[in-house]
């Protein structure tokens, strides 16, 4: 019963779906890889929302100031999916590459269209999910050779890419359905021997040809492009569907290992791909250096104040100011955007205390607007809600791991804030002014 | 099952215009980089990766002996994926003269000891099955 098939207009191909004879391809290995495919981008949808309103909240949303962790935590987790996404993109869309040459129906009809949209949809998952792998992984090791506003744009890119990622589960619930509920080798009628007894031609698999065309709105012959009359050697997998979804899990959790070291101190060793080692000056990397913010020695020497303004009250301090004001020890990562974390222990003064002196009370709901010295690149200042700007744990530090801030760092002062992305930890601070 | 298949496909068609909507910021100027982003991962996994490893596979199964074509199989998914993964760290296009703590690991030494475990591993699973059918 194909009716799609006796519409005599389709589209002509060059390459038909029914060339490709690898029976290793179809539904049970699909739905498999798809599976996890789909918690990855789960799982990166939701951290990689979190992170977008993390690094410009919204007024109606207030970020929590705990755990601490929370940012580096599920920044990590950003990061590694999309990198353990990869190899599982890759055995994914292996596994379904023949459905790119299905029969394309040109007559209009019911088929037609619903062929079409799901065609389209298909190619915007498949876009958008590429799109968010190929950028955020450049992204992530600081390589930007685009036009656009990654974040903007990633951020919109994640909403269409999970947004066909539901459509695509809905249209084929039913062929996933039909995978899981029989083992993974239902129907493969091979051994484990290297050298596989010859098969006939005409032995397609059982596995499931119901459950592979009732997602299929065309009701083509789906998923398994087994129908084979070549019988070519090609044809004979070479292994059987269960060690090429045990490689596909090798392959996985080996992104995953090789690339978590950047925010898993434990892997740092392990993590050949991470995109930092976690070291540097005074114990941590560098984000911006001071020259490529432009922010030269100069400007941070003897004439640097920091400015406090809260309406009409002012005040202005000099480093030494600020040293001679209360200290505080706080153990704070810095978790940035790219993925890497690395703890460190920061001393300075509260934020509060510094805005006590203009008569300011974060309590009573006022943010406060953090400005930099910095001369290029974004984020030259970053809004302190007033939860953080409350928080005991948020510091305008001086000191990092015992040692006066190098300039890289931020001096004369930085921002260090409990469960805040890198790029709001403003370094070179010289003024803070609260909202009205 | 019907219902929540409207469900989902309801709630995708919903988030994926939200997404459409939210790319109305991208500036004119920028949209030839973003559609050539969009489009050019589909292009190059369809039309050059793709047949590429389906070359791969066929002309595998007519001269690669059958006991080694699972070994190669599986060393190709990992070193393949991983290497594609990889590739941002592997050129170092990202690094920074002066800034020394950015993609400080020897990348392109550990791909190779990678792929040469891994070359090494289809080896001795090649050579241990010939044998054994051999046998």
């Amino acid at each position: 019963m194909r009716p799609a098939r006796k519409l005599p207009s389709e589209l002509p191909l060059p390459v038909k779906s029914t060339d490709f004879t690898s029976r290793l391809r179809g539904p049970q290995v699909t739905a498999r890889v798809g599976l996890w495919l789909g918690v990855c981008f789960g799982v990166a949808f939701v951290t990689g929302v979190w992170s977008h309103y993390a690094q410009s909240t919204p007024a109606w949303l207030t970020m929590p100031t705990r755990p601490v962790n929370l940012y580096r935590v599920t920044q990590g987790l950003h990061i590694v999916a999309g990198s353990v996404a990869v190899p599982l993109l890759l055995v994914k869309l292996w596994s379904v590459y023949p459905r790119l040459f299905l029969p394309v129906l040109l007559r209009p009809s019911r088929a037609t269209v619903l062929q079409a949209l799901e065609r389209i949809s298909i190619l915007v998952l498949v876009a958008a999910g590429i799109f968010q792998l190929v950028t955020g992984l450049m992204n992530s090791a600081q390589w930007y050779p685009w036009a656009f506003s990654f974040r903007s744009v990633h951020f919109a890119v994640a909403w269409v890419a999970i947004g066909a990622l539901l459509v695509h589960i809905a249209v084929k619930l039913p062929v996933i359905r039909g995978a899981f509920a029989e083992p993974v080798d239902a129907g493969e009628d091979r051994d484990d021997r290297p050298d596989p007894p010859p098969r006939s031609p005409a032995g397609s698999p059982a596995g499931s040809p119901a459950g592979s065309s009732a997602g299929s709105p065309a009701g083509s012959p789906a998923g398994s492009p087994a129908g084979s009359p070549s019988g070519s050697p090609a044809g004979s997998p070479p292994l059987s569907r269960r060690a090429l979804l045990r490689s596909t899990w090798l392959a996985a959790g080996l992104a995953a290992l090789t690339t978590a070291g950047a925010s898993v101190p434990l892997l740092r060793d392990v993590s050949v791909f991470a995109v930092r080692t976690g070291s540097g000056p005074q114990g941590v990397p560098i984000n911006r250096t001071a020259s490529m913010a432009g922010v030269s020695p100069d400007m941070v020497g003897a004439g640097w104040r920091l400015e406090l303004v809260n309406g009409s009250r002012t005040a202005t301090l000099t480093r030494s100011d600020l040293a001679a004001m209360p200290q505080h020890v706080e153990s704070l990562p810095i978790a940035c955007v790219e993925g890497w974390s690395a703890g460190a222990t920061w001393t300075g003064v509260r934020v509060r205390d510094l805005l006590a002196l203009v008569g300011a009370d974060p309590g009573d709901g006022a943010a406060v607007t953090v400005t930099s010295l910095q001369q290029r690149y974004a984020f030259g200042t970053s809004v302190l809600q007033s939860n953080f700007a409350a928080d005991h744990k948020t510091l305008l530090a001086l000191e990092i791991n015992g040692e006066t801030l190098s300039l890289d760092h931020g001096y004369p002062a930085r921002l260090i804030a409990p469960n805040r992305p890198g790029v709001l930890q403003t370094k070179w601070v010289t003024r803070m002014e609260v909202s009205a | 099952m019907r219902a929540l298949r409207l469900t989902l496909g309801a709630l995708g068609v919903a988030a994926g215009l939200y997404g459409a909507w939210s790319l109305r910021g991208v500036e004119w100027a920028d949209w030839p980089s973003l559609l050539a982003f969009l489009a050019g991962g589909v292009v190059l996994h369809d039309f050059v990766l793709a047949p590429l490893v389906v070359g791969i596979g066929v002309l595998a199964a007519r001269v690669v002996p059958t006991a080694w074509r699972a070994p190669m199989v599986v060393g190709l998914v990992v070193w393949g994926g991983l290497t594609l993964m990889a590739v941002p760290v592997l050129g170092r296009f990202g690094a920074l003269p002066d800034n020394p703590t950015l993609l400080d690991r020897p990348y392109l030494a550990s791909w190779a000891v990678g792929t040469a475990i891994v070359a090494l591993a289809v080896v001795a699973a090649g050579l241990v099955r010939a044998r054994r059918v051999a046998a």
